[in-house]
């Protein structure tokens, strides 16, 4: 699929989505069509702040390929689920120690060149 | 629905335990079990549906049952296979297009994790490449989240593991027969936090087939036939929480568990209250916790008062996963909604064995759950 996660230029940059103007149902990556109505959708850019609405750890290294561990080899990583004021709440590898995760915490997210991430941030 | 009563008067099952056996060799032992237990022959019947996600072609077991012309639709629905090619044989029953109607899922699966592909999905590739193709993660962001919301413990799902391998041991075609108590099943290692190794099913192997047939045949038959009151498969709606998502709207999410158990239990004119036993889809411990609530066997959050003081097992106020739940028999995705009901079935006829439910159980419940957010729900009478 060509989206804009695969387009997305560099890494630290704000998530693009898009947004229905009759719902105002947000989604990331964009979608030219509303999920809910399909009608059309608006580009938006998302909220670079939010909160962790649910995570989780991957404690083991997943099946290769698809996968592809860091140069330095797996290690166990956290996960989860980064909720913005837009109504959207978006997947994404978590740079937060596994035993920092918290439901609430707040997150700073960026789209790179791969998965939406996430660091602790300072609201 | 109107039109003709549905009946089960026959049910068969394999061993869901491993073997060298091919799915197909499954699928026509599970088939001959279900006509013998019925005590018709396969020229009987009149309409025939199955599948498998992993292991062929269900109108290919013609070649060892019989060819008798018998028209045999294949159906391949993700985890509602078994579900999909019931509710088609009701309504060739109800429609009055057959008499008697099969419906058969089996399945295969290699050892280890499925293996989904990004492309599969409409995902791209980095979901793969960073990690994230990964079933068992979204289970355990779910549980996650609703052990936040509902103040379910960690305990809690150790427990609904370790009744599952409990009546695994009562069960002669469980995979998993030894016992496993709360503690080691804490300590097998952490897979997806909250959830541990031995709280999770593994792909495996079986097959399960189905007799239905109208009121006047099951007469003739005489036998101990079960009341099929609905079977129906939903799939989901917009606000739903699903495996492989890179994104999900914000509110409670949907359920279309919710959504196919309710209506079930408007077709067959029953609720929640009435049902004596039911197996509801135990992917992990925290699917069946949840799926208690959303199915409207209790509310959010009543498990934690319920589960460990023993209500879900086969003496409790509602025995859930009689046989041991996906957990204990693995999950060969085209059969494992069958094997609920075969279990219900065998349950309601008194003749669930070791693991049968006290005083005499008169009305069942089967729920299947599976991606990309796809339930099948029964209702079953005596």
């Amino acid at each position: 699929m060509e989206g804009p996660l695969s387009t997305a230029p560099q890494t630290g940059s704000r998530l693009r989505g898009s947004r229905c103007a009759d719902c105002a149902v947000a989604v990331y990556p964009a979608d030219p069509a509303c999920p809910r109505c399909g009608g059309p959708a608006e580009p938006v850019v998302l909220s670079a702040t939010g909160t962790l609405w649910t995570w989780t750890v991957q404690r083991y290294a997943p099946k290769s390929p698809p996968y592809v561990p860091p140069a330095s080899g797996f290690a166990p990583f956290t996960l989860g689920y980064v909720e913005l004021p837009e109504g959207v709440r978006v997947l994404a590898v978590l740079d937060v120690r596994t035993e920092d995760a918290e439901i609430g915490m707040p997150l700073a997210i960026t789209a790179g060149d791969g998965v939406p991430r996430a660091t602790g941030a300072v609201v | 629905m109107s039109g003709e009563d549905v009946l089960v008067c026959g049910a068969g099952i394999t061993s869901f335990a491993r073997t060298e056996a091919s799915g197909r060799q499954l699928a026509v032992q599970a088939v001959r079990a279900a006509l013998a237990d019925a005590a018709l022959p396969w020229s009987r019947v009149r309409a025939a549906y199955g599948g498998s996600d992993a292991a062929g072609n269900a109108d290919t077991l013609v070649a060892e049952l019989g060819l008798t012309g018998v028209p045999f639709t294949n159906v391949r629905n993700g985890c509602a296979t078994g579900g999909s090619a019931l509710v088609s044989a009701v309504g060739a029953i109800r429609s009055g297009a057959a008499d008697v109607a099969l419906a058969v899922g089996f399945d295969k699966h290699p050892r280890g994790a499925f293996d989904p592909r990004p492309a599969d999905w409409g995902l791209d590739e980095a979901y793969g490449r960073d990690g994230l193709m990964v079933t068992t993660q979204f289970f355990a962001m779910k549980i996650q989240r609703y052990m936040h919301d509902h103040g379910i413990s960690p305990r809690t799902l150790a427990q609904v593991a370790e009744k599952a391998y409990a009546n695994g041991v009562l069960n002669p075609y469980a995979w998993r027969r030894k016992p496993l108590d709360a503690d080691e099943i804490l300590a097998s290692g952490m897979v997806n936090d909250p959830l541990t190794r031995y709280m999770f099913c593994s792909p495996g192997q079986g097959a399960v087939a189905l007799i239905l047939c109208t009121k006047a045949v099951a007469r003739e038959l005489g036998g101990t036939p079960v009341g099929l009151r609905a079977a129906v498969v939903r799939t989901r709606r917009f606000g739903s929480f699903e495996v492989f998502s890179p994104w999900a709207p914000t509110g409670t999410p949907t359920s279309v568990s919710a959504d196919a158990a309710q209506h079930a239990f408007e077709e067959a004119g029953l609720g929640p209250r009435d049902i004596d036993v039911c197996q509801l889809q135990d992917t992990e411990s925290g699917a069946e916790v949840m799926h208690m609530a959303e199915c409207g066997f209790c509310e959010h959050g009543e498990q934690e008062s319920l589960i460990p003081f023993g209500a879900t097992g086969i003496g409790g106020s509602l025995p859930v996963n009689t046989d041991g739940g996906c957990i204990a028999n693995g999950e060969p995705i085209g059969a494992s909604g069958l094997r609920q009901v075969h279990e219900v079935v065998q349950q309601l006829r008194g003749r669930a064995g070791e693991r049968q439910v006290p005083d005499d159980p008169s009305a069942g419940f089967t729920h299947v759950y599976g991606a990309p957010g796809v339930s099948a729900c029964t209702v079953m009478t005596r």
